[in-house]
């Protein structure tokens, strides 16, 4: 298990997700960043705990526009779309990257506010 | 047995009497004089799309374009209200880089009043006329209206911005995006302002990788590992075939099914496009964008199962309209012969809801992954097509139609260029 931030907390309810707050970044740049440079434990057992949580996070997110949600809510936002990022080695290539991908990259440079 | 009806003729290709149906060479390619051409022939002389007007949304609103292919800098800026100005990025003083910023290799946006030279001071307003001139009097009988900046024809079409470099050019943009760009006309594309935006540098030449996405023969091979293994299986069983293929001059568009918005099983899709509701094909529950039936350039074959069309408008823009309605866009700008920074980019309407905006994140996750493995392979393309191998004439099926159009037209108009400038083209 990763250790948390001290500062990242998300809405009530979703107080379990503690342990995965590094995991809350802005930008997919950054996600995707951390997402190859973990392993294929890492990335299971981060999906294993989050997956779950997901419906429930989509349940609450529909409540928001996207500019009024709390810093709570954002969190719980970025920490979904990191799931987002995750699940693709873990439910299709059992590998941090996709396969045949090599060292290309393809970078985020422009990508929305929250 | 086809799944979807072709023309009388047979097949797409043969529908065209200009394509040939022999195996192609790829020596345009793979040589740095025919670039050259290229350069020439088509990427000074043709409209260049730059991506939307809100982009620059202000008055004083610009950004910078690096033009390898074309051997400039541009600057794009907002000058009025509903006026747009282009030129080139260089100071009339001693030919400095007029817009930049730490890197002048670098691209970059901004919002201002007027642009000042870095090195003397020299001042344009956003129509490029020079305003002000440091220590004027030392100056020989300099009149200030002899140095404006270098001004680039600029239009738009349907809000995309679009440079013409070729001074002498007479096409309006209008004409030049013909009947696939007529037919989309009304499309409400200004809705769609929450941009990704994605950036890479591909080790191929530029061509490829259009290649590559103007087929998509290529895509239950390739991305087998993307799909469930279920309908891993199916879809390699099918393989690919288009509802439609049109060419309108050097445009094109392919017309492609689209079942999996949202699919018919939800075992087709993994997990977490089950919750998400999105994938691939973008988000499974459409916004409502105010068109009630597709336009005349969209579903050309007017079936049930369509899903998008993509369009190639020639040179270098791609356009994907989604039937959810989003959109995808991709620029492919040459930086040698071997070698193109390729731009992806995805436009939605807002998302109302966090939860949209999830749904958002995964299509867009998702069409990075492909790319990945696309950009990766064209790297395998281009060095094998490069070396030296006895293996110069390559076979293409009639769903790599576009990609014979491709070839055809840019050695058509290279050809043209060379005949008309009296210079040799090889291959
Ligand atoms: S080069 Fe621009 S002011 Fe001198
Ligand atoms: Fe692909």
């Amino acid at each position: 298990m990763t250790e948390a931030m001290a500062d990242v907390t998300f809405p009530t309810g979703f107080e379990d997700l503690a342990p995965w707050s590094d995991w809350v970044m802005h930008g997919e740049r950054a996600r995707y960043e951390k997402r190859v440079n973990s392993s294929m434990e890492e990335l299971q057992a981060f999906y294993d705990a989050v997956f779950p949580r997901l419906q429930d996070a989509c349940d609450y997110l529909e409540q928001y526009p996207v500019d009024e949600l709390s810093d709570e809510g954002v969190n719980l936002l970025w920490l979904m779309c990191s799931l987002v990022t995750v699940s693709f080695p873990v439910e299709c290539w059992r590998q941090p990257r996709v396969p045949d991908a090599g060292a290309s990259s393809i970078d985020a440079v422009l990508e929305p506010a929250v | 047995m086809p799944h979807f009806p072709k023309p009388a003729e047979g097949s797409w290709t043969e529908h065209y009497p200009h394509l040939s149906t022999a195996p192609s060479s790829y020596a345009d390619s793979t040589s740095p004089e025919f670039y050259e051409l290229e350069r020439k022939a088509i990427f000074e002389k043709t409209w260049l799309n730059l991506g939307r007007v809100e982009q620059i949304p202000r008055v004083g609103s610009y950004f910078t374009k690096e033009i390898d292919a074309a051997g400039t800098s541009i600057v794009v800026v907002r000058s009025g209200p509903d006026e747009f100005t282009a030129f080139h990025n260089i100071c009339r003083h001693r030919g400095n880089k007029l817009v930049w910023n730490d890197f002048p290799k670098e691209e970059t946006s901004g919002v201002c009043r007027n642009f000042t030279c870095k090195y003397h001071g020299w001042r344009y307003d956003l129509q490029g006329a020079l305003t002000f001139v440091q220590q004027e009097e030392e100056f020989f009988g300099l009149d200030k209206a002899d140095y404006p900046l270098a001004s680039v024809q600029i239009d738009t079409w349907e809000g995309w911005l679009f440079v013409n470099l070729d001074p002498d050019n007479t096409t309006s943009l209008r004409e030049y995006m013909g009947a696939l760009g007529k037919g989309l006309e009304g499309y409400p594309f200004e809705k769609m302002t929450q941009v990704h935006k994605y950036r890479a540098e591909i080790g191929s030449n530029w061509k490829l990788f259009i290649d590559a996405f103007t087929e998509f023969y290529h895509a239950p091979v390739l991305h087998v590992r993307q799909a469930v293994n279920e309908e891993s299986e199916k879809l390699g069983k099918y393989g690919y075939e288009a509802l439609h293929y049109e060419l309108d001059g050097p445009h094109g568009v392919v017309s492609s099914w689209g079942g999996m918005s949202p699919p018919k099983d939800l075992n087709m899709v993994k997990p977490i496009e089950r919750v998400l509701r999105s994938g691939l094909f973008g988000p499974w529950d459409a916004p409502d964008i105010g068109l009630d039936h597709p336009l005349p350039a969209q579903n050309l074959a007017n079936s049930p199962v369509w899903g998008l069309d993509s369009y190639l408008f020639f040179p270098n823009w791609m356009l994907l309209v989604w039937k959810p309605n989003w959109l995808l866009t991709y620029h492919y700008w040459p930086t040698s012969y071997n070698t193109h920074i390729f731009e992806g980019t995805c436009y939605f309407v807002p998302p109302k809801n966090g939860k949209e905006r999830l749904a958002q994140e995964l299509a867009v996750v998702t069409f990075k992954e492909y790319g990945l493995q696309d950009g990766n392979t064209l790297e395998a393309t281009q060095r094998m097509i490069e070396s030296n191998t006895p293996v110069t004439s390559f076979p293409l099926n009639d769903q790599e139609i576009m990609i014979r159009h491709l070839h055809t037209t840019v050695q058509q108009i290279v050809d043209e260029y060379a005949t008309a400038n009296g210079v040799s083209v090889l291959g």
